[in-house]
């Protein structure tokens, strides 16, 4: 068992955290809004409860809840061993984050950036520890998922692997080591295609419903791309979009004005009630 | 009330599938246009409309298939609430 910081209460962290304690770690799950580790914990809840319904094994919510301590101190995260973090993918705010860790946390302890664009070795050249910082793109929904992208940094030490693969071992994640670069391999190639998918429906040349159908009757992918935008938050994948144009200075990786829109609007998919679609939120 | 239930359901589902003709006995997991993700939402509508959480050993996909086992559903809840 190990104890484990999860920093970030979003879908991704909620995810992360709900995986782990489900797998008996102790989770120290922070996020600077009290509302999010409340919604956050409702969602696992709920989570655990439908796991059985949506043909995984029955999970006894209570167990899980109980391994989790929701916190908005990043201080409480003094005594974990590992700490997962996964804010807004906001260069800003990610600088500050790590700064934050560096001086809370104990001298060996483990960083882990679940990143969707963002370069590991510059994540781990904010800290005094760059050897134990290593990157894990988890997937969403995260219990669901049976693998993850593992990017280790430019400096990540071959024990700093080991303490993560033996983690993500213990969750039943398969570890595909990718090396790293802006978007890694799964969002290099995803962002865009979602990012064209809704300049498809900007320009009018078809609705969302029509993209989606496309995809999923022509290709036979499970969702289309604009369903899966939803599904990770709109606003997510515009700052991925935005962190690879940035990272690039490629104007092929240039954001769609309607992910912008959408993004101001509030409408950020499934978290939000609406998004591409509408639906029933949490509240 | 399970008239009502019915009538609220089938509402909620043909707001999100405006396009799709289905009857109350038919198992709209089969019709393929619901998928697992959706059923989460049907769980939390369920709960929240009709005031009531549904016990662990409810929560399977048999009792979500239909309009009409889910208006069951929501009558052996308020039945027990009641009793």
């Amino acid at each position: 068992m190990t104890n484990v910081g999860v920093v970030g209460a979003g879908v991704m962290g909620t995810g992360v955290a709900q995986d782990l304690a489900h797998h008996g770690h102790t989770v120290v799950l922070v996020d600077n809004n009290p509302d999010a580790l409340d919604e956050a914990l409702a969602r696992i809840e709920l989570e655990c409860r439908m796991s059985r319904m949506l043909g995984g094994p029955a999970i006894d919510a209570e167990a899980v809840l109980a391994l989790i301590t929701a916190t908005t101190s990043l201080e409480l995260l003094a005594e974990t061993e590992v700490v997962i973090e996964n804010i807004t993918e906001n260069w800003d705010l990610k600088s500050a984050l790590y700064a934050q860790l560096d001086v809370v946390c104990k001298a060996d302890t483990v960083f882990v950036a679940n990143t969707s664009a963002i370069p590991i070795t510059k994540l781990a050249a904010l800290t005094s520890r760059p050897d134990k910082v290593m990157g894990v793109h988890f997937m969403n929904p995260v219990p669901m998922k049976a693998a993850c992208e593992f990017i280790p940094g430019y400096h990540t030490s071959d024990q700093t692997k080991d303490v993560v693969r033996t983690l993500l071992d213990s969750i039943g994640k398969k570890s595909i080591p990718v090396n790293d670069a802006p978007g890694f391999v799964s969002n290099r190639v995803l962002m865009l295609t979602v990012n064209e998918a809704a300049f498809l429906v900007h320009e009018g040349v078809a609705d969302a419903k029509t993209v989606d159908e496309v995809f999923r009757s022509c290709f036979g992918h499970p969702m289309g791309p604009l369903e899966t935008a939803d599904l990770i938050g709109v606003d997510t994948i515009l700052h991925s979009v935005e962190v690879l144009y940035e990272q690039f200075n490629d104007s092929k990786y240039r954001p769609c004005p309607l992910l912008k829109k959408m993004t101001d609007a509030g409408l950020h998919g499934r978290k939000s009630g609406k998004g591409f679609y509408a639906y029933q939120s949490m509240g | 009330m399970s008239n009502d239930a019915r009538t609220e359901i089938r509402s909620f589902i043909t707001t999100k599938f405006p396009d799709v003709t289905f009857s109350d006995e038919e198992d709209i997991f089969a019709l393929g246009f619901v998928n697992s993700l959706f059923a989460m939402e049907l769980v939390m509508f369920i709960e929240k409309a009709f005031g009531t959480r549904i016990p662990n050993e409810e929560l399977h996909l048999g009792n979500f298939r239909s309009v009409e086992l889910m208006a069951d559903l929501v009558r052996r809840q308020s039945a027990a609430t009641v009793g």
